[in-house]
């Protein structure tokens, strides 16, 4: 196996080494700080999870986690604590929060504006409007408020696509169509709001601010399925993907079928954000700060599907770990955290960068 | 006359004729039923009734208020829109709506419910305070403020805002009870009061955005070509803030946080009349007002006797026109 590395310009002024691994016919090329990055994000994921595990109500020891998620554990309440808690929490964390970083990635991409999320244009409202009908209107339960919150993301895909079909489906179209739709339905939501007992409001409340807090076993594994279903085809999709920022005709000229491209990604990204919003209602932000905080620290000009659904992922965890223990025993809900942080972080973000670029 | 200045002529003017309807049919109707020759005498003659009490205590502050509000909005993202070059960026951008949401459930929280007199002076103070944290980021190093900066900058700081107000609700229910009435953005209710406090504020950022509007429309080419045109960037980007802080503050004082006005009024407006930024801001004027005026008209008729909220309404019924003005024509680039 040879490797070469080679010191290119990625941007003006800022030099980006490049590895190549090649191993007879088969070539590997990264750059080292994305490789960096990424590895930092997943120790750092790992260590998260970790302490998910160990802390709560009952304190545990690193061996004790590992004994009872081997099940192997003599201590009932621990096993109980930690596969039948602590775990599906952990795990709908991480697969929430990438969901939101990926779809925001494909958004953003596909708009190439970094206020194109699916936080502004539109689908996590229209998730948020089919719960609230449950929540405020019919009266149901958790399931049904999940059903519902699918059913309005999806809703919400379908009419945009409606509207935009005889038009054709481009970046800019999407972002208008899609905000539209959005300011709709989220003045519906105030006024449903508004007119609900104080009681149903105030449960309302609760679910539109985003929450870990009631997440159990059936669900966690129903939506990691659902995710990856729709992960999996989106990530083979991610290299041409990766061409559209460049401007439809070099797109199309490098044998990019661009309008299918548009249509396929669009109803994955919304498939994803709806799962998400269906599983913990919305948290607000990732989907918007994800890919802008991961293109920062990897040095790229576009947000990537990995490392915005690894930033995704590890926003997400670190923020219901905070909403768990920073102001214990009352628990925030995880999306006024992630707000906070990911704005602050954002804030700070830009503010060192901006500061730098003299 | 050319054949374009002829089409903005004819656009203004219909907006204008709109207008007036819409001033007139906001003081006819309500919920007492007054012949139109009476609701005139009344506007002209007090005679001490409790008719010429409603029409000249209430409808005429409440129109005089929605059509004042709504034009500056409209204005403000005209101006907003060209400062940034974003055609998605609303006054909102700014953390207007954020800052002042953020004081208002913090006013109530420590003091407990008042009234929208006492409301509307931390709603200007969070809405004040919020932009100029924006623009203090944004302008971070010694580049200015670009555009790209000042729109991401407002999302981070509204988000951070935002979170901060959903914790305070979660926490009060007093606080989220007269938060979610508030948030709907309602002219239930204002009076002389609160159109004469805010009148002067309005009136001053109005001047301010309509005057530089030749310098912003330079800027929509880029900063070197405004520079080469004559136009000093760095004062018209400031005065342009100043101008839509002022504007985007006091509205929302004075009935809460409207959305979509200030991003659909422009936009429309666009379409209509073509890029000039002085067209586009004038006619966001009077289409402003137009909106946010049938929006309060709908609000008051729907349901009555209850009313809705006319920033829901401006919303609700505003979304479809949008999108039918956005799918028939060419997408508006800036």
């Amino acid at each position: 196996m040879t490797v070469s590395v080679e010191k290119g310009l990625v941007a003006p002024g800022r030099r980006a080494g490049r590895v190549t691994l090649r191993w007879r016919g088969w070539s590997l090329r990264f750059r080292v700080r994305s490789v960096l990055v990424l590895l930092g994000s997943v120790v750092a994921i790992s260590v998260a999870a970790v302490i998910g595990l160990l802390l709560g109500e009952l304190d545990l020891s690193f061996a004790e986690v590992l004994r009872a998620l081997t099940g192997r554990s003599s201590d009932p309440l621990a096993t109980y604590f930690v596969t039948e808690v602590r775990l599906p929490r952990v795990v709908t964390a991480l697969v929430v929060g990438a969901a939101l970083g990926a779809a925001g990635a494909v958004f953003q991409n596909l708009t190439g504006n970094p206020l194109g999320s699916p936080d502004i244009i539109g689908f996590t409202t229209g998730a948020a409007t089919g719960a609230l009908v449950q929540i405020i209107v019919v009266g149901g339960g958790p399931t049904a408020v999940a059903l519902g919150a699918l059913l309005g993301g999806l809703g919400t895909a379908a009419l945009v696509w409606l509207l935009t079909r005889r038009t054709g489906l481009t970046g800019q179209r999407l972002v208008l169509i899609g905000l539209g739709v959005g300011v709709g339905l989220a003045a519906l939501n105030t006024l449903l709001v508004a007119r609900a007992s104080l009681v149903a409001a105030q449960t309302a409340a609760q679910w539109l601010a985003g929450s870990l807090n009631a997440v159990l076993w059936p669900r966690t594994g129903w939506t990691a399925v659902a995710v990856l279903a729709l992960v999996v085809p989106l990530c083979w999709l991610s290299r041409p993907l990766s061409m559209l920022p460049l401007g439809e005709d070099v797109a199309i000229a490098s044998g990019v079928p661009v309008q299918r491209l548009r249509t396929a990604l669009v109803l994955l990204a919304v498939g994803l954000v709806s799962v998400a919003t269906a599983a913990t209602g919305p948290i607000g932000f990732v989907a918007l700060a994800a890919p802008q905080v991961s293109r920062r620290l990897i040095g790229v000009p576009s947000p990537g599907l990995v490392g915005s659904g690894i930033t995704g992922a590890l926003l997400v965890l670190v923020s219901d770990l905070l909403a768990q223990h920073l102001f214990s025993p009352t628990e925030l809900a995880v999306g006024v955290v992630t707000g906070t942080l990911g704005g602050a972080y954002l804030v700070a973000l830009l503010a060192l960068e901006w500061r730098r670029s003299r | 006359m050319s054949e374009a200045r002829r089409r903005r002529l004819l656009v203004l003017l219909g907006s204008l004729i709109v207008l007036a309807v819409a001033l007139l049919a906001s003081l006819l109707l309500g919920s007492h039923a007054l012949a139109p020759s009476r609701v005139l005498d009344l506007l002209l003659h007090d005679d001490g009734s409790t008719e010429a009490a409603v029409i000249r205590g209430q409808r005429l502050p409440r129109t005089l208020l929605a059509a004042a509000v709504g034009a500056a909005l409209g204005l403000a993202g005209a101006q907003m829109q060209a400062l940034t070059r974003n055609p998605l960026a609303d006054p909102g951008i700014l953390g207007v709506n954020a800052g002042a949401s953020l004081l208002v459930v913090v006013a109530v929280a420590l003091v407990g419910v008042t009234g929208i007199g006492f409301y509307l002076w931390f709603a200007f103070a969070g809405a004040a305070v919020a932009a100029i944290g924006v623009y203090v980021l944004a302008g971070t190093g010694r580049q200015t403020a670009t555009p790209m900066r000042l729109a991401l900058a407002g999302v981070a700081v509204s988000a951070a805002l935002t979170a901060a107000t959903q914790t305070v609700i979660l926490l009060d229910q007093e606080a989220f009870n007269e938060f979610r009435f508030w948030v709907t953005g309602s002219l239930e209710g204002r009076g002389w009061d609160v159109l004469l406090t805010v009148a002067p504020v309005l009136v001053v950022g109005a001047a301010v955005a309509l005057a530089i509007s030749p310098a912003l429309g330079a800027l929509v080419l880029g900063e070197d070509t405004a520079h080469g045109l004559g136009v000093r960037v760095r004062r018209t980007r400031m005065f342009a803030m100043l101008a839509i802080t002022v504007l985007c503050g006091a509205a929302t004082a004075a009935v809460g946080p409207i959305v979509f006005v200030g991003l659909a009024v422009p936009m429309i407006a666009r379409h209509l009349v073509g890029h000039d930024q002085r067209w586009v801001a004038v006619c966001s004027v009077v289409l402003g007002a137009c909106w946010l005026l049938g929006a309060d008209i709908l609000a008051r008729i729907l349901v009555a006797p209850q009313e809705l909220a006319a920033g829901v309404v401006a919303a609700i019924a505003g979304a479809p026109v949008f999108v039918a003005v956005i799918s028939r024509r060419k997408v508006p680039a800036l």
